[in-house]
C-alpha cells in the first residue's frame, strides 16, 4: 500500500512537472496569450518590403508589439502586410510605418511611429504613411554616382 | 525466378496484411479505452513505467544535446559573427525537431522495448490465455493502460527534454564562452511562435507516442509465444518505431508548411 502511495506521488509530481514544462514553452518561450484572438489587425502597403518576412517583428520605439502575419500583392501589385499587434494598442490614424533593419545586416523589422493626429485606427484599416525598405545596392549606387535619387 | 517472384509477393501482402492487423488493434484498443472500468491504477502503472523511470534519462540527455548544439552552433555562427542568434538557433532546432524526435526514439529504446517484452512474454506464460479465461479482456487489462501511459507521457518528456537542451546551450553559450545572455534569452523569446513551432513541438510528440504505443503494443501482442518470439517482437519494435518517428517526422514538418 505505502509503495503504490510513492508511486502515485511520483506519477503526480511527474505530470505536474511535465505540464508546467508545457505551459513554459508556450507561454513563456512560445509567446502564447490567451484570448489572442481580438488583436489590432492593420495592414500597409509598401513599394519594397526588402527581406521582410512571415513573422518579422513590429516595434515602437525599439519595443516589440506584434508580428508580420500575411504578405501578399493588392490589385495594384504592391506587396500589402498584414500587421498583428496587441489589443490594448492605440494608435493614431496618422501612424508611420517604416521598413528599418537592425544593425547592418539584421533582420528585418516594422517599425511604427505614432502621429499626433486625435482619431485612432480600428482593426482591419490601412496605416496610410508607408516607408519602403532601404535598399543597400540602390543607396550605394546613389553615392557612387554623385547622388540623384535622394 | 519464379521462386524469387512467389517470395517477394508473398513478403508485399504480408507487409499490408500486418499493417491491416496493427490497424485493427489500434482500434480495438481505442474501443477498449471507451469500456467503463477506466483501468485508473494500469494508467498510473504504466505512466510511473514509461514515464517517471525515463525521467532521469530524458534530462541528461536533454541536456547533453543542449550542450553540444551550444558549442557547435557557437563556433558556427560565430564565423558570420553571429553569436548572438545562439538561442534562436538553439530553441528552434530543439523545440521542432530535436525535442520530439530525439525523445521518441529514446522512450522508444527505454519504454517501448519493455511494454512490449512485458507484454510478449505474458503471451509466451499464457498469462493473456489466464486473463482471458476470467473474462478480463486482456486488450482492455493489459494493453489500453499501456499504450495510453506512453501516450500521455511522450508530450511531457518532450517539452522537459527541450527545457534541459535550452538550459544546456545556456550554460555554454553565457556561462563558459560568455555571450550575452539577456540576447540568447530574448532571441529565443521573439524567435519562437507559439502556432508554427511549440504548437508543432507538441502534436509531432503526441503523434510519436500513438506510434509507439500501437507499435509496441501490438509487437508484444502478437509475437510467438516462445523466447525466439519475444526477443524478435522487442528488436523489430525499436526498429520499426525508429523507422516511423523519423519518417512520420519528415511528413509532418513538410506539412506544417515551413
Amino acid at each position: 500500500m505505502s509503495s503504490s502511495g510513492t508511486r502515485d506521488l511520483a506519477v503526480g509530481i511527474f505530470v505536474v512537472i511535465g505540464l508546467m514544462a508545457l505551459a513554459f514553452l508556450s507561454v513563456q518561450v512560445g509567446g502564447l496569450s490567451l484570448g489572442r484572438q481580438g488583436g489590432l489587425v492593420l495592414f500597409a502597403t509598401f513599394d519594397d518590403i526588402g527581406g521582410l518576412s512571415n513573422r518579422s517583428p513590429i516595434r515602437i520605439g525599439g519595443v516589440r508589439v506584434g508580428r508580420v502575419t500575411e504578405i501578399e500583392l493588392d490589385a495594384n501589385l504592391r506587396p500589402r502586410v498584414q500587421l498583428d499587434l496587441s489589443p490594448d494598442l492605440e494608435l493614431t490614424i496618422d501612424t508611420m510605418a517604416a521598413i528599418r533593419t537592425s544593425g547592418l545586416l539584421g533582420d528585418q523589422f516594422i517599425a511604427l511611429e505614432p502621429g499626433a493626429e486625435d482619431e485612432m485606427l480600428v482593426s482591419g484599416e490601412d496605416v496610410v504613411f508607408t516607408e519602403s525598405a532601404t535598399n543597400l545596392d540602390k543607396l550605394i549606387g546613389a553615392v557612387v554616382h554623385g547622388g540623384g535619387n535622394d | 525466378m519464379k521462386g524469387v517472384l512467389s517470395r517477394l509477393g508473398a513478403w508485399v501482402t504480408g507487409g499490408v496484411v500486418g499493417l491491416g492487423q496493427t490497424v485493427n488493434f489500434g482500434a480495438s484498443v481505442l474501443r477498449s479505452a471507451f469500456v467503463s472500468p477506466l483501468r485508473g491504477r494500469q494508467i498510473v502503472a504504466a505512466i510511473y513505467d514509461s514515464g517517471v523511470l525515463s525521467l532521469a534519462l530524458l534530462c541528461a540527455s536533454g541536456a547533453t544535446v543542449g550542450f553540444v548544439l551550444g558549442l557547435q552552433l557557437y563556433y558556427t555562427l560565430s564565423r558570420f559573427g553571429a553569436e548572438s542568434s545562439l538561442g534562436t538557433a538553439v530553441g528552434l532546432a530543439l523545440i521542432r525537431e530535436l525535442g520530439p524526435v530525439l525523445t521518441g526514439l529514446l522512450v522508444t529504446g527505454r519504454a517501448g522495448s519493455a511494454t512490449c517484452a512485458e507484454i510478449g512474454s505474458m503471451k509466451a506464460t499464457d498469462q493473456l490465455d489466464g486473463l482471458r479465461m476470467m473474462a478480463i479482456d486482456p486488450i482492455h487489462f493489459v494493453v489500453m493502460p499501456r499504450a495510453l501511459g506512453i501516450i500521455i507521457v511522450m508530450p511531457l518528456l518532450s517539452a522537459l527534454f527541450v527545457i534541459f537542451g535550452i538550459g544546456g546551450a545556456y550554460l555554454i553559450g553565457v556561462e563558459l564562452l560568455g555571450l550575452d545572455g539577456g540576447s540568447y534569452i530574448s532571441g529565443l523569446e521573439s524567435a519562437v511562435a507559439f502556432r508554427e513551432d511549440v504548437l508543432q513541438s507538441i502534436v509531432k510528440s503526441l503523434i510519436f507516442g500513438v506510434l509507439l504505443a500501437l507499435i509496441s503494443t501490438y509487437r508484444g501482442y502478437a509475437c510467438a509465444p516462445n523466447a525466439v518470439g519475444v526477443s524478435r517482437a522487442t528488436t523489430s519494435t525499436v526498429v520499426t518505431t525508429s523507422v516511423c518517428i523519423l519518417l512520420a517526422d519528415f511528413v509532418l514538418t513538410s506539412l506544417w508548411g515551413v
